[in-house]
């Protein structure tokens, strides 16, 4: 038998495989393709304090193997989220983690704070860095003092273990990585989308109605896995990495590179079964190597 | 085994499974049986008996294209008919996937998910009634299925089918050799009566008054019927199209604003819809 369990030190997870905020619904979505109870754990819709109408559309433009999507956070509030969907999702047996979002660096807090008298949430996932809500993709992730900033502002507070989730769109991605863990965050995120844009080259206008959006996708695949790397060289806390990931195979290289999970995100649109394939792959990868606990194989990259 | 486990969960639980749960499926290896091809038009048949079982006229299909990740995202493609366990699609080669999907052969497979979204409301008081179903181009697609159902219940379907050319109304024979009633227009008069399909109906309704208006195709063309079915007071249903990131509400990319949203939420196409009553949709021109 192997052991797909990995410890992230503040959760245990019963096997590494999550899903991206945004991209696996509030969970019940995806209930008629997948056993919740099977993943390691699922990461819900992006949740700002109170509902949110999103962008105007069009919302998403496919490009080569990837997803531009400018959705801006449309979301029904923490209210409604716990009154309405906290109580279908409690049953599950699995970790249930929810994403984060703030305009202010006291709206995370008043968001974390909500939640923190509600049942059935393992932890939280800081979303300080989704490009789509403001200023041409603005967001704490692109600086390491906005990051220390929001993180530790959160962390005084919250009941709940925190996972900061960054942003790829930076010089040094290991500057901002430090900073969250000097602020106290218990594990990070790697990474949201790139900032992206396409042309609609006949009417010369954007693709997008808000111009640019987050690209993901197996196309940022190299590009967050090359980040996963460079940051577990450089910080203590445990990495879920994200990024593309369609496949055993693809979650294995951010396993090597560092991470202790990582995420699903735009491939549950692809192939809604997607987590529960990598899963049975991750299981097939270790018994062919004979790898007893795949906790084994984490940061395991020889150079 | 299914009682007692519905006992555990709410009404509202009950509401979520069943809205859900039983409503889709994902037919990873659908057999295609039929291929038919008319220019940049295509009919694919295949075996799914699941979603042939349950399908309603004015839902959809996600499919994908190809096995490979480019291009990533499965297409919406209506249900273009059901017979047993085999359902219909037909599409217009307008892209990359749709290109691939036209690729397709006899003894291939599909990877499907469906059958999704709400369709056309059919209702028993539209028995020995008078209904006019207008479809332009592509938009032909699931007003096919729609007729068909229209016919079994008793109502009286005609139908009003536009394209460019002779080319864009492939589908007219199939329609007549079911002995259907079909007026047919082209916009350079290729074939039927020149023009739109919007002005045929137009004049058409001085002596003929349907009782309600099914509509299907470019949004021009759509928001030309709704303005011909507020002047008539004609109740009227369209099939709205919106680029499609999931297809069963996962997303948030599809939506669009209706008339009944509030400031914070905007509807989602692949599950309010695609098919919504004229009194919901705001149309290009309208909106500020
Ligand atoms: C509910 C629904 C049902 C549909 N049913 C049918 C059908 O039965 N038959 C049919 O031929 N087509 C149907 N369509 C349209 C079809 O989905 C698009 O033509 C298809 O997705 C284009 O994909 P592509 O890869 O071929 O084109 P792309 O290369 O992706 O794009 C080509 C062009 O199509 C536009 N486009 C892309 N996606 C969509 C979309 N989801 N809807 C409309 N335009 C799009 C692009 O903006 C571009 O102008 C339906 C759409 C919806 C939303
Ligand atoms: C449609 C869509 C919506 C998203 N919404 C959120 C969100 O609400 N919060 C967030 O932190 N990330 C959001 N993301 C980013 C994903 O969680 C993930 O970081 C990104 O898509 C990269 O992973 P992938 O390549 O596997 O999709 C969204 C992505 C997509 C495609
Ligand atoms: S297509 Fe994803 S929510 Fe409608």
């Amino acid at each position: 038998m192997t052991d797909l369990s990995v410890d992230l030190g503040f959760l245990r997870l019963k096997n590494p495989v999550l899903t991206a905020s945004g991209t696996f619904g509030y969970g019940v979505e995806f209930t008629p393709f997948v056993d919740l109870n099977e993943l390691g754990g699922f990461v819900v819709k992006g949740l700002y304090f109170h509902p949110r109408p999103g962008n105007p559309p069009p919302r998403l433009v496919e490009t080569a193997s990837g997803l531009i999507n400018a959705i801006g956070l449309q979301g029904i509030g923490v209210k409604r989220f716990s009154e309405e969907i906290l109580p279908r999702l409690k049953d599950y047996d699995t970790a249930l983690i929810v994403n984060v979002c703030g305009d202010e660096d006291e709206e995370y807090a008043a968001v974390t704070e909500y939640l923190d008298k509600q049942d059935g949430i393992a932890a939280y996932e800081l979303n300080i860095s989704c490009p789509n809500t403001k200023r041409d993709g603005r967001c704490p992730a692109l600086s390491p003092d906005t990051t220390h900033a929001v993180v530790s502002l959160v962390k005084k507070t919250s009941k709940r273990p925190v996972i900061t989730k960054l942003s790829p769109n930076v010089t040094d991605i290991t500057e901002i990585a430090l900073a969250a863990q000097e602020g106290g965050s218990d594990g990070l995120a790697l990474a949201n989308t790139f900032l992206a844009m396409a042309i609609d080259v006949e009417t010369r206008t954007p693709k997008l109605a808000n111009v640019f959006g987050g690209l993901s996708g197996p196309a940022i695949k190299p590009l967050t896995l090359r980040m996963v790397y460079q940051v577990a060289q450089s910080v203590q806390i445990p990495i879920v990495g994200i990024g593309g990931i369609v496949s055993g195979n693809d979650a294995l290289e951010y396993m090597i590179a560092g991470a202790s999970a990582i995420e699903v995100g735009t491939a549950n649109f692809v192939d809604p079964e997607s987590t529960k394939n990598i899963i049975r792959d991750l299981e097939a990868y270790c018994r062919k190597n004979g790898i007893q606990r795949i906790e084994q194989i984490i940061g395991t990259l020889k150079v | 085994m299914l009682t007692p486990l519905l006992k555990l969960l709410r009404y509202s639980d009950i509401f979520v499974v069943a809205k859900i749960a039983i409503r889709m499926h994902k037919e990873p290896k659908a057999l295609i049986i039929l291929k038919r091809t008319w220019g940049d038009y295509c009919l694919l048949g295949f075996r799914a008996e699941r979603i042939a079982t349950e399908a309603q006229p004015g839902q959809f299909i996600m499919v994908r294209s190809g096995d490979n990740l480019h291009p990533l995202l499965r297409r919406p493609i209506s249900i273009h008919s059901v017979q047993d366990d085999t359902v219909e699609i037909f599409f217009q080669q307008a892209g990359i996937g749709t290109r691939l999907l036209g690729q397709k052969e006899k003894d291939d497979t599909l990877d499907i998910i469906g059958p999704l979204g709400k369709g056309f409301h059919l209702e028993n008081s539209l028995q020995e009634k008078s209904v006019a179903l207008i479809g332009g181009g592509r938009g032909i697609a699931p007003l096919y299925f729609l007729a068909h159902k229209l016919r079994n219940l008793g109502a009286l379907p005609r139908i009003y089918y536009g394209g460019r050319t002779i080319n864009d109304i492939p589908l007219r024979k199939k329609f007549e050799e079911e002995d259907f009633e079909i007026l047919l227009t082209t916009d350079d008069g290729s074939f039927g009566s020149k023009g739109q399909v919007t002005d045929l109906l137009h004049v058409s309704l001085q002596d003929f008054s349907p009782i309600r208006i099914f509509a299907c195709g470019p949004e021009a063309m759509m928001q030309k019927v709704s303005r011909i079915a507020r002047e008539k007071n004609i109740a009227a249903e369209f099939s709205l199209e919106a680029i499609m990131g999931c297809g069963f509400g996962a997303c948030w990319g599809c939506v669009r604003k209706l008339k009944n949203d509030t400031q914070e939420e905007w509807s989602k196409i692949c599950e309010e819809g695609p098919v919504f009553p004229g009194e919901k949709i705001i149309w290009q021109e309208e909106e500020q």
